[in-house]
């Protein structure tokens, strides 16, 4: 059997692509990094892949705006060659700065709906762990998890803002795939921590699942405590392209 | 109010960009007001300029708002400036200061099919209140703008400095004469006109030189000279011969700490006191490289990018040594946070800004580069108020064979990276020089900002190791003089620099050759086409500048003219060795006995000492700080700075392992510059200890550990200062001997210190820092301090005397002479040795050491850590609780297993009390307190 390629984009920046190229391993994928230079030379090189990944980071330093800079780049290179790849359900997942870059771009959460990924209320940069709620069933990534999820998060600007209509749009489209369990860490709107597209296969999320792929990775393994593998949202989207 | 029209050049269009909703910057940057005694301000609101210049139409302008702007978030307008509020202050980036955002909106903006000729950012506060003219210039002067890297307006427009790239446009070398016959009067002279910074042997060998040459200097090969002989390149002091106040003469202090090295001879050691990091290897085909590194100057100065460059230079060390960063340290020592704004001296930060500023340098660099930050520590004293002092440390990976080279005659000699520009030119020795006239107007030059994609492009390019090159060296102090100097140290190099590509137009030969700007990498390459297809990948900057020759003379041109022409041999080994005097110091070493605790202490509440050791700022809780860093990047922090039940207890060491390795290293700190002011030797003794304890604690292997160690000190020609110095190294020395633990790099920062209002010179506290990096043979039986499960029993092992010279004891009741600083105990080794055998064995499920407020902090700390409760047994005294006496833990220990551990440690184990499900802290004397209490305690901000 040959294993799902899952292609993880990258900008200058963007670095926790060797974190996720590592999960989507672990989950059954064969994974290979691609530099936007290298797609805006072979943009073609999008249509080889059944998983579309966009890594976490700080592309482009951030300048101008998270994601704003990757999400011009993007458009430019492969931007019909991603449309292509949602018409087919093809999985795609943004990770933090990836989410980021979707929102930018207006993939998420999609036609004729505004949001945007605003600086936490704490006004900083926070790193620490959080527990997600799977909350979607029209979600590829999401709609099989049977546990939360552990992770942490490592961003400045994650506070998911919409305006009310989206909101409720978004609720009522199933479209709300992760929400923040008793902490709210950044201070997003219904705790939204992750939004998936009115098809289901693109999922956008700020915390970082590709940082719990082991059981010892958990902070708490020396009390014990073992659960919560963010690896299983990369195994539904593996499993998804596999279908 | 103020109203001022629009006053806006031609063809520079100026976009004000506004958040829409509440602002976290804004309560921030009040609080910062009323910190510098300014409680009139009632409101702040902060703005984004971006200024383009060129002929931009109204469709452009609009593609340009929809890029900078995001209507959820923020607002903007066009060209005005029109002030709503009592006062506005702009600020732009002075020309040559590092502009990402300006950089990238420049080329996204041709994708976009803008075509702008140059592009600038600012910043701009509107702020209402009744503020006095002084209000505002503290305000401004102190917390708003920057004058090193920022110019600004007061009531009216910024008008930017635009920087275009360029290559340079003048060129030029003047001739300086040195007779032979010069004076030493003469020689003074020349060096305060030149501002050399050197003393008169080496004035002298440099007269001498030119005239057994029979040649006339160049003031570029001046300035090389005094670049390379410099105390911050060549580490004089630590390089001197030093005759002490008995008469005799030492070992110069680096070849006390090598031969320390090469005594304890440890088969894990690489490579050690050479290149640009230490090297080690504790499995084998993979090596690890450390370094630690201070940029403690220029984060008085601007504490954001001196923090920044801190971190990225260090970096480039590693990277300098052939190998792949994988996690940044860093030590932080600032003035008291609560220090009145009357107290600063003139010119100096309030160490509330310098804290902000350097802890969001730190946090941007390693973010945004990705590497995780995972060890550290932050310090306050008031001796830092003047001299904050910014240690950061990387550690590397390599997983091949590593073999130093050197480059051979014929190989080309790259720069890779960032562009060259005035940066860090007016730094240390070139302050007054004459050629600074043609930089007056680019007062930012000594200051540089970081740009950490540049650097992280660097990795990406160069961190698969040794492939690509030959050699490799990273830029830092001295640039590319500094670098490609060393570099053809023993064969020779002919260089142009007329092809380097530079960050604006109309550098100066000197300036190329000399700047200081960041994130730059050579290499000596035998044939360049893989390199340099790798840097087209990755998007990276190469330019061939030269070749090494083989003819031992460093020849550098500028458009073909020679601008400098120096024999290396010289140039390295040519400088006189420094003769200093040292004093050494006599310090108290006598413990206390139990009477003289009680005359000095008086009647002291157990649980208000705890609470107020709990509270100070050097032992409070660090999670605010910690948060601001990723420390999860990578995936391999197995044993996090953060811990416990609400993962907001500090661990001792951290550990990092790959996710699916069965090994992996820990990185344990050590520093106590309250030791050092009374007892330099003992302070080092004792950091070592800690460094160790830290490592250890975690269940690294004591038998596998290398050492780092930065001394940060005052000016080492007062003979006192020295005379404490030479007792550090003294006490590194024997520490290093007694647990068989090698130093293989290290580093100092001398000349920390101001001139205060009162005519005297301040020094910094003795500041030593030890880092720690340790093997640890299996990531499964790591130990974190939080206390695990009720019933399970608490051992304190170790020896404990009543030692309180400058303990936090002494410190928060103000006793001022509290006896002897702790001294090194001869048993600890063989008690580490047994501690590891028995986390490896399974026998510990927390383990916590002892340091700061003694006993009672670190029990204290377990039970908040794991939020469980605790009763102790009243076999200790008060003044056994809060001693300080080195090598010691608490371990906690499951019933089953605390005869075993008992019979292993004998007298050293002694059971001290219960974990208990209950949420409280038992004292000895029937005193209670529970762990809500002592947690608020310890979270309280200061």
């Amino acid at each position: 059997m040959t294993l799902p390629v899952a292609a993880v984009l990258c900008a200058p920046g963007t670095n926790r692509d060797n974190d996720v190229l590592f999960a989507l391993q672990l989950a059954g994928a064969s994974p290979v990094a691609i530099l936007t230079n290298e797609l805006l030379q072979n943009p073609s090189r999008i249509n080889d892949a059944d998983i579309l990944v966009i890594a976490g980071g700080f592309s482009y330093a951030d300048a101008l705006g998270a994601g704003r800079l990757f999400a011009v780049e993007l458009e430019h290179a492969v931007g019909e060659q991603i449309s292509t790849a949602i018409s087919e359900r093809r999985p795609i997942i943004g990770i933090c700065n990836g989410f980021q870059t979707l929102v930018r771009m207006g993939i998420l959460p999609g036609t004729g709906q505004r949001a945007a990924l605003g600086h936490n209320t704490s006004g900083v940069f926070d790193c620490r762990w959080v527990e997600l709620e799977p909350s979607s069933k029209k979600c590829v990534w999401t709609q099989n998890l049977s546990e939360n999820i552990e992770c942490p998060i490592a961003h400045g600007e994650g506070r998911f803002t919409c305006d009310d209509d989206t909101l409720s749009n978004l609720q009522r489209n199933d479209q709300v795939a992760l929400r923040y369990i008793s902490t709210n860490p950044n201070g997003s709107v219904d705790n939204i921590a992750g939004v998936c597209d009115s098809t289901g296969v693109v999922l956008g999320l700020m915390p970082h699942p590709e940082n719990h792929v082991v059981r010892r990775q958990h902070p708490q393994s020396h009390r014990g405590v073992s659960r919560g593998l963010g690896l299983s949202i990369f195994q539904s989207g593996v499993c998804y392209a596999r279908r | 109010m103020v109203d001022v029209a629009v006053q806006t050049v031609p063809a520079i269009h100026r976009l004000t960009v506004r958040p829409a909703g509440d602002d976290p910057r804004c309560t921030v940057l009040l609080q910062d007001a009323i910190d510098l005694g300014i409680t009139t301000l009632h409101s702040v609101q902060i703005h984004d300029l971006v200024f383009v210049r060129g002929d931009v139409t109204e469709q452009d302008r609009q593609q340009l708002q929809e890029l900078l702007v995001d209507p959820l978030l923020q607002e903007a307008s066009w060209n005005t400036f029109q002030a709503t509020t009592q006062h506005v202050v702009e600020s732009a980036l002075h020309s040559g200061v590092t502009d990402s955002v300006a950089h990238e909106l420049h080329r996204v903006a041709a994708r976009l099919g803008v075509t702008i000729e140059a592009v600038a950012t600012g910043k701009r506060f509107e702020l209402n209140g009744a503020l006095t003219h002084t209000d505002l210039d503290i305000l401004v002067g102190k917390l708003l703008v920057n004058p090193v890297i920022e110019n600004c307006a007061i009531d009216t427009a910024i008008i930017p400095a635009f920087a275009d790239s360029g290559t340079s446009t003048t060129s030029g070398v003047s001739y300086v004469s040195i007779p032979s016959d010069a004076s030493d009067e003469d020689l003074q002279k020349l060096n305060l006109q030149r501002g050399l910074a050197m003393d008169i042997e080496e004035l002298r060998a440099v007269r001498d030189h030119y005239a057994s040459a029979g040649a006339v200097a160049r003031d570029i090969e001046l300035e090389s000279i005094a670049q390379t002989w410099s105390e911050h390149c060549a580490h004089k002091t630590f390089r001197a011969s030093i005759t002490l106040d008995d008469g005799t003469t030492i070992p110069s202090l680096i070849n006390q700490l090598r031969d320390t090295t090469e005594i304890i001879d440890a088969p894990y050691v690489v490579s050690s006191f050479v290149g640009n990091a230490g090297i080690i290897s504790f499995v084998p085909g993979t090596t690890i490289a450390l370094k630690c590194e201070t940029h403690n100057h220029p984060s008085a100065i601007e504490p954001f990018g001196g923090a920044n460059t801190g971190v990225g230079g260090v970096i480039r060390d590693v990277l300098g040594a052939s190998h792949l960063p994988i996690a940044c340290t860093n030590i932080l020592c600032f003035g008291t946070p609560t220090t009145q704004a009357s107290d600063l001296p003139e010119g100096v930060f309030h160490p509330r800004r310098i804290r902000a500023g350097v802890i969001a340098g730190i946090a941007d660099y390693g973010n945004k580069i990705g590497l995780p930050t995972v060890a550290g520590a932050v310090l306050y004293d008031d001796g830092y108020i003047a001299n904050p002092l910014v240690y950061a440390g990387c550690i590397g990976v390599a997983y091949r064979p590593y073999h130093a080279q050197d480059p051979k005659p014929g190989d080309r000699i790259i720069v890779l990276g960032g562009r060259t520009g005035r940066d860090g030119l007016r730094g240390a020795t070139f302050s007054s020089m004459t050629m600074d006239a043609t930089t007056g107007d680019v007062s930012g030059a000594s200051v540089q900002i970081g740009d950490p994609i540049t650097e992280k492009l660097l990795i990406d390019v160069l961190g698969r190791g040794q492939d690509l090159f030959r050699s490799i060296t990273d830029c830092g102090a001295g640039g590319l003089s500094s670098a490609i100097g060393e570099m053809a140290q023993d064969i020779g190099a002919c260089v142009e620099l007329s092809e380097l590509p530079l960050k604006y137009p109309g550098l100066a030969p000197w300036e190329i050759w000399l700047s200081e700007a960041q994130e730059r990498m050579v290499v000596a390459v035998q044939d360049t086409g893989a390199l340099k297809d790798a840097c087209e990948r990755f998007g990276v900057e190469f330019t061939d500048v030269g070749f090494f020759t083989g003819d031992g003379r460093l020849v550098v041109h500028h458009g073909g003219n020679v601008v400098v022409d120096l024999d290396l041999e010289f140039l390295h080994n040519g400088r006189p060795q420094r003769h200093m005097h040292a004093v050494m110091p006599s310090p108290v070493r006598e413990s206390m006995t139990p009477t003289q605790f009680s005359t000095k202490f008086g009647n002291i509440d157990v649980v208000d000492s705890l609470k107020r050791l709990l509270s100070h700022p050097n032992i409070a809780s660090k999670a605010a700080v910690i948060h601001r860093y990723d420390h999860e990047i990578r995936g391999a922090t197995l044993v996090r700075p953060l811990i416990g039940a609400c993962a907001d207890g500090h661990a001792d060491g951290v550990v990092i392992a790959e996710p699916l390795d069965t090994h992996g290293i820990a990185i344990g700190i050590g520093v106590n510059p309250w030791f050092g002011v009374l007892d330099a030797e003992r302070m080092a003794l004792s950091v070592v200890d800690e460094a160790m304890r830290n490592v250890v604690a975690v269940g690294a292997d004591p038998d596998s550990v290398a050492l780092l160690d930065n001394f940060s000190w005052g000016d080492p020609r007062r003979s006192s200062t020295l005379g404490d110095l030479v007792a550090a190294v003294q006490g590194c020395c024997d520490a290093a001997l007694a647990f068989q633990a090698p130093f293989v790099s290290g580093k100092d920062s001398l000349n920390n210190e101001y001139l205060g209002s009162d005519g005297e010179r301040h020094s910094v506290p003795p500041t030593l820092v030890i880092t720690a990096i340790a093997h640890v043979p299996d990531a499964e039986s790591t130990v974190t301090p939080d206390l695990k499960a009720s019933g399970n029993v608490v051992v304190l092992l170790g020896n404990t005397s009543l030692e309180f010279g400058a303990s936090h004891l002494a410190i928060v009741h103000g006793v001022t002479d509290a006896g002897a600083v702790p001294a090194f105990d001869a048993s600890a080794p063989r008690r580490y040795r047994l501690l590891h055998r028995a986390i490896r064995d399974g026998l510990v499920r927390a383990c916590h050491d002892i340091a700061e407020g003694g006993v009672a902090v670190a029990l204290a700390e377990m039970a908040i850590a794991g939020r469980m409760g605790v009763e102790m047994s009243s076999n200790l005294s008060v003044a056994q609780l809060f001693s300080e006496s080195n090598g010691r833990f608490l371990l906690e220990v499951s019933p089953a297993h605390v005869d075993t551990i008992i019979e292993q440690f004998g007298d050293e184990a002694i059971v001290i009390g219960l974990v208990t499900s209950e949420q409280e802290m038992r004292l000895p004397n029937n005193q209670s307190v529970s762990i809500q209490e002592l947690c608020s305690a310890w979270q309280e901000i200061s």
